[in-house]
């Protein structure tokens, strides 16, 4: 069975094309601001989306994501809040897959098989949950499984090479590399071994791999583009919705240099 | 119950579950830390040579064994023929039974060839004793601390800095505990290689929380043997404070096959009812926090709440994962005390025995003192006093204002 995402992944391979996801955290700094910055992200380029739905305690992030997740919590978002801004998108005509990025406890809490259903039923792709590994995912797998969503798991720097094998295997549409040791947000430089592993995890699964952590300008994005199927780009455009001042056309003129970037690695 | 304590209580399984609690929820960069963790623990825990080193420390360093101190004037004023012992951990070296952990865990990074350790902290407690541990062990240290902690905790603050460890300031979230955990796993994911996570409570991914419950553990094994020669090893309750769970799980752990009634002492803050407590295992649900599924304090959007409590070592909106299974096999009762209670407590101790406990340990002895009526004549009641209360002086005296002295010779 097809879906948006598989779609995606099937053509950017056929057609050798590099994939650029945008993150984007939901309820910040409003939640109708943030479901206009997806719609922006959609209209600059970007193939895929990874919508945030905020945790109290984010323990993979940065302090970008942190401090904006704080916000929308202060706001007061909820989790249905996601389902029902996912639905006014796809009404709207947001076409581009799009993947729940959030904490283990938010969707634990709602129920792993609920999140699953209604992840479908308001026309999700999938999730990415950064403090849930393979061992611990058992569960959520399942019930993504019945509802045809993707689970895509993270392989990491420290991953031993059996780990990455399983990890690729577990991996639903695509495996996500987390560039380096540390937490999301701006970096000045690439890490130095993210090619030797890069090339290492290449030859280990078949699957798209797409590069996130750290990557945050057009020549980052560019050069990872190059060893890899695609980037994720978060806290620097969280950085430019910050900048904005309730603004579209920054948010757009950089997300579309980093569309550019992408484009130019193909 | 009989059934129940017959069998032999082994627990976690080789995934770190303790019945439906455990687990490692964790970023992937951090799981072969935890792999290194695991396999380096099970060499370590077989080598003799390692506890003939823990042992002279705890001996030598620490002052261990802690007398078992028979409280005769609490026993007294509390009736019933009650026989109240308190467990001194209050003696041990910097105050708190931490520092069990800390050597332990010290000489664990040693082992694995870590260089720097990383630790959080919330009343200071467990920083200090990091701190205190590093110097010992010649290891590099970094205490991450809630900045709202570290107003609340000034003079254990200075301690570390004393004892040249960086104290690393948290303005995120509450500014608390939880976040300055959250701050200490965000450094060990960024630098997983050289540094060695020094967690001080029975909380946090698999093997944590039963590498710290076996560290504490000397606790209750000294309790055991010291029982045999004042009561001929007859024991009713014991008790103990609860926040993250350490000196609670220490003291249970080694009697969980005998047959005795355990009490958890949870921190009620200003009242189970309003919203601002700590008591997790009583008013929260299952959920994961700092890489454990366990009991936590969250909303209906699955955010972790805020705990609070008078004492800053118990505000924590979870639970280690083996105490939120003893509550759902009910092998420990939980219960709360309020700050209040906490209070009433202390300065129960200090007129009763001349013994200024932790506002943490407080919360035994208050929930003892406030329920003493409901144990049965003549119990053998065996109390973890985890720690001495130095820290908590400026705190006392802020709320000194109540007459607690008329109130005490009222009852």
């Amino acid at each position: 069975m097809k879906n948006r995402l598989t779609q995606l992944l099937l053509e950017t391979k056929k057609n050798r094309k590099k994939i650029f996801c945008a993150y984007m955290t939901l309820g910040y700094p409003t939640l109708t601001h943030s479901i206009q910055v997806i719609k922006a992200l959609e209209d600059s380029g970007a193939d895929l989306l990874e919508i945030g739905f905020p945790f109290s305690d984010p323990l993979a992030d940065g302090p970008t994501i942190q401090r904006a997740s704080q916000e929308a919590i202060e706001k007061g978002i909820q989790f249905q809040d996601f389902f029902k801004a996912m639905r006014l998108l796809r009404k709207n005509g947001l076409k581009v897959p799009v993947l729940l990025f959030s904490y283990f406890n938010p969707i634990f809490h709602y129920g792993v098989s609920r999140t699953a259903r209604e992840l479908f039923e308001v026309g999700c792709e999938g999730a990415i949950v950064p403090d849930l590994p393979p061992e611990e995912g058992r569960d959520l797998e399942a019930s993504f499984r019945k509802f045809n969503l993707s689970l895509v798991y993270l392989v990491a720097p420290t991953t031993s090479h059996d780990r990455m094998k399983m990890i690729a295997q577990r991996s639903s549409g695509f495996v996500y590399y987390v560039s380096l040791r540390g937490v999301t947000g701006v970096r000045r430089a690439l890490p130095h071994d993210l090619t030797s592993n890069l090339k290492v995890l290449r030859s280990l699964t078949n699957k798209p791999i797409l590069v996130g952590f750290g990557i945050s300008t057009p020549k980052q994005a560019r050069q990872v583009c190059r060893m890899s199927d695609g980037v994720v780009v978060g806290s620097a455009i969280l950085n430019a919705v910050r900048k904005s001042n309730g603004r579209m056309d920054g948010i757009k003129k950089f997300t579309r240099s980093l569309v550019d970037s992408v484009r130019s690695a193909e | 119950m009989k059934n129940k304590s017959q069998r032999r209580y082994c627990h976690p399984n080789a995934q770190g579950y303790f019945g439906d609690y455990g687990g490692q929820f964790v970023p992937e960069t951090l799981s072969k830390a935890l792999d290194e963790l695991c396999s380096g623990y099970a060499r370590l825990k077989k080598s003799k040579e390692f506890h003939r080193e823990l042992n002279n420390y705890l001996k030598k360093y620490v002052g261990r064994p802690t007398p078992l101190y028979f409280a005769r004037n609490l026993s007294k004023r509390l009736n019933r023929n009650l026989k109240i012992f308190l467990k001194r951990e209050d003696l041990c070296h910097t105050g708190a039974h931490k520092i069990n952990n800390t050597i332990g865990q010290g000489l664990l990074a040693q082992y694995l060839g870590k260089r720097r350790i990383v630790a959080e902290t919330g009343a200071g407690q467990h920083g200090v004793a990091s701190a205190t541990a590093a110097r010992l062990l010649s290891l590099e240290c970094d205490v991450y601390m809630g900045s709202e902690d570290i107003k609340r905790q000034a003079l254990n603050v200075y301690k570390m800095q004393l004892l040249r460890a960086r104290v690393l300031p948290v303005h995120s979230g509450s500014m608390t505990l939880k976040d300055a955990t959250n701050e200490a796993i965000r450094d060990w994911v960024t630098h997983v290689d050289g540094t060695y996570y020094l967690l001080g409570s029975v909380v946090g991914p698999h093997p944590y929380p039963t590498i710290v419950r076996d560290f504490q553990s000397v606790i209750g094994r000294e309790t055991l043997k010291q029982l045999k020669e004042e009561t001929g090893g007859r024991v009713d309750f014991l008790l103990a404070c609860v926040g993250g769970g350490s000196n609670a799980m220490g003291l249970f752990h080694p009697f969980l096959n005998h047959k005795v009634q355990m009490i958890g002492v949870e921190a009620s803050g200003e009242g189970l009812s309003s919203k601002r407590h700590a008591a997790s295992i009583s008013k929260g649900s299952p959920g994961v926090l700092h890489g454990m599924k366990s009991i936590v304090l969250q909303d209906q959007n699955g955010q972790i709440k805020l705990a609070h409590s008078i004492s800053a070592g118990l505000d924590y909106p979870s639970v280690g994962p083996e105490h939120a299974f003893l509550k759902q096999i009910k092998r420990v009762s939980y219960k709360t005390a309020s700050d209040q209670d906490a209070l009433f407590g202390f300065h129960m101790l200090v007129e009763e025995e001349g013994i200024m406990p932790a506002l943490e340990s407080s919360h035994a002895i208050g929930y003892l003192t406030k329920h003493a009526q409901e144990f049965p004549r003549g119990s053998v009641i065996v109390v973890n006093l985890s720690g001495r209360g130095d820290k908590d002086i400026d705190i006392i005296r802020k709320f000194k204002q109540v007459p607690i002295s008329a109130e005490v010779n009222e009852k």
